[in-house]
């Protein structure tokens, strides 16, 4: 099967109101493209389900977003994502935060079908305070424990992005941490995977280990070729943040002006391919 | 160990901040020290080249090195040994596992250790968006923890935390037997002196004021009444080689000094 398709049809299969699952970690490989096709569509008031990063802060503009899952927000190399920050200040969203561990269980337990997995984390701290839905089980046996019965966390559309992938939906990451695209991957109803290239099945060996290949076409639904579609986040081997842009972006980020201006520059515009010329043009004006 | 201490004429602060939290890691054996903030990555790497020598760490990425990186200077860029693998994943693993010892910064922190950096106000519409939860709650009921306040003042040293991010010991023992169990908040270290939480109070104690600084300075900068040990001593000074190794070996550009200035 050739699960072949673009941006634009991603997008589309977003409808108002739905739950979306973006992978990565922070700034680490973000399928940014797809988010930058995502601002592009009509939709409104998603609910994101994120290891943050600059993801969840452009997707913050009024109206995109209604609600955050979260166990954090950053942009790495500087630890508070300030698009985020101020959406939060100005109560323009609503935060679910769970500690980074749950998160993770919450993926798991979606991706292999169980109601919950037990933990410890959350115990004690405001988070229960913070999501009054969450319960606690007890454990059967001997030990009687009683731990925090965090919730499967399922999504409707999930969009990661790797280093190659194939025509039947098959990837490979070649960087240093899969993080948890996988789960994202196994939690959603509908899932798809952007990459800097497609290449033949064949071909994965030559680019890296089996170990490599961590997502099977049963876990993807579309194949989306977008090279540099991490871009600012990094995506090594491929490529390294790009840390001057990224910058840019978060001295831009603090004022409404300046974010007004950063938007038209380099968001408001009909393609990923115009995109990527305003960053040539602006990255060529420094 | 080479060489008797030296006099607090010669360290600078940020210097007995970093064996102060070297010392926090004293006994710990095979377990991964992580660090945040520039003086507890130095006193961490501290303690593992003198007398902790089986500390593991990580590179920030994915890699648990064989090697001390240094945090500044020329041997900060070359790339150093692994000598494991650890994605994000066998992290949460390890620390559920509980061979970790933690040090986290803290934004807020009360008399009982609760701790705050999510956010400032009320978690609805905070004052200020810090960090958010990140691993604090899982970290703090399976494996040490022990806090970096580079900034020692009442606003950080506060009645009550305003969302609490990391467990203090009221909170693990009324949330029960579950959330005790592997909880432990081993020391504090802030730029003025080093608490601990003993029993049986397991209230937050000052137990050394660090070289230049008096009792009352501490009480004076802390917005809850403090336990004071019955014999607050002089943090110890760095000995000659700590000192070696923190200005020659680990830290040649003396990053430390911005993080706590003398």
């Amino acid at each position: 099967m050739d699960k072949r398709t673009t941006a634009a049809a991603v997008a589309a299969e977003l409808r108002d109101g739905m739950t979306l699952g973006i992978g990565g970690w922070g700034s680490r490989r973000k399928p940014m493209a797809l988010v930058r096709e995502i601002l592009r569509s009509p939709v409104k008031d998603l609910t994101v389900v994120s290891y943050g990063g600059p993801d969840v802060g452009w997707l913050c503009a009024p109206g995109e977003v209604r609600k955050r899952v979260y166990g954090f927000v950053s942009l790495d190399s500087s630890p508070l994502a300030p698009r985020f920050r101020r959406a939060r200040e100005t109560g323009a969203i609503e935060a679910v935060e769970f500690d980074e561990g749950m998160f993770q269980l919450g993926l798991y337990a979606a991706s292999i079908r169980l109601p919950f997995l037990p933990t410890r984390a959350g115990l004690g701290s405001d988070v229960p305070r913070l999501n009054p839905q969450l319960k606690t089980v007890r454990s059967p046996y001997d030990d009687g424990e009683e731990l925090v019965a965090m919730p499967a966390l399922p999504l409707d559309v999930a969009i990661v992005h790797q280093n190659r992938a194939d025509a039947r939906g098959n990837a490979q990451y070649l960087g240093p941490d899969l993080y948890f695209d996988d789960l994202f991957l196994g939690a959603a109803k509908r899932r798809f995977v952007s990459c800097e290239q497609i290449v033949e099945t064949r071909d994965f060996a030559k680019f890296g280990s089996l170990h490599t290949l961590r997502i099977h076409r049963g876990l993807v639904d579309g194949v989306v070729e977008a090279p540099g579609g991490a871009h600012f986040t990094e995506c090594p081997p491929d490529y390294g943040r790009d840390e001057a842009f990224q910058r840019e972006y978060a001295a831009a980020a603090k004022g409404e002006d300046a974010w007004a201006a950063f938007r038209e520059r380099f968001l408001a515009l009909a393609s990923e391919d115009a995109y990527q010329e305003a960053v040539r043009a602006w990255r060529g004006a420094k | 160990m080479a060489g008797g201490e030296v006099s607090a004429a010669v360290a600078t602060r940020a210097e007995v901040c970093a064996v102060a939290v070297a010392e926090c890691f004293r006994g710990d054996g095979e377990v991964l020290a992580s660090c945040f903030g520039t003086v507890p990555a130095i006193g961490a790497r501290l303690a593992r080249l003198t007398f902790e020598p089986d500390l593991m760490m990580t590179d920030g990425i994915a890699s648990l090195v064989a090697d001390v990186v240094p945090v500044s200077g020329e041997g900060a860029k070359i790339p150093p040994i692994a000598e494991g693998w650890l994605p994000f994943r066998s992290v949460f693993d390890l620390l559920w596992s509980g061979r970790r010892h933690v040090i986290m910064i803290a934004s807020q922190i009360d008399r009982h250790g609760n701790h705050n950096f999510a956010c400032i106000g009320p978690h609805a519409k905070p004052r200020a968006q810090l960090l958010g939860m990140r691993g604090a709650p899982g970290n703090t009921v399976s494996h040490p923890t022990s806090y970096w306040v580079p900034n020692h003042s009442p606003k950080v040293f506060v009645e009550q935390v305003d969302v609490v991010s990391g467990v203090g010991y009221d909170r693990a023992a009324a949330a029960g037997p579950s959330a005790a169990r592997f909880h432990e908040i081993r020391r504090v270290v802030s730029n003025l002196g080093v608490f601990d939480f003993a029993p049986p109070e397991r209230r937050m104690r000052l137990v050394s004021v660090h070289p230049g600084v008096s009792v009352d300075d501490v009480r004076a900068a802390s917005g809850f009444e403090l336990a004071v040990a019955a014999d607050v001593a002089e943090t110890r000074a760095p000995s000659a080689e700590e000192l070696r190794l923190i200005r020659e070996v680990l830290d040649p550009e003396g990053l430390r000094e911005r993080e706590v200035p003398s």
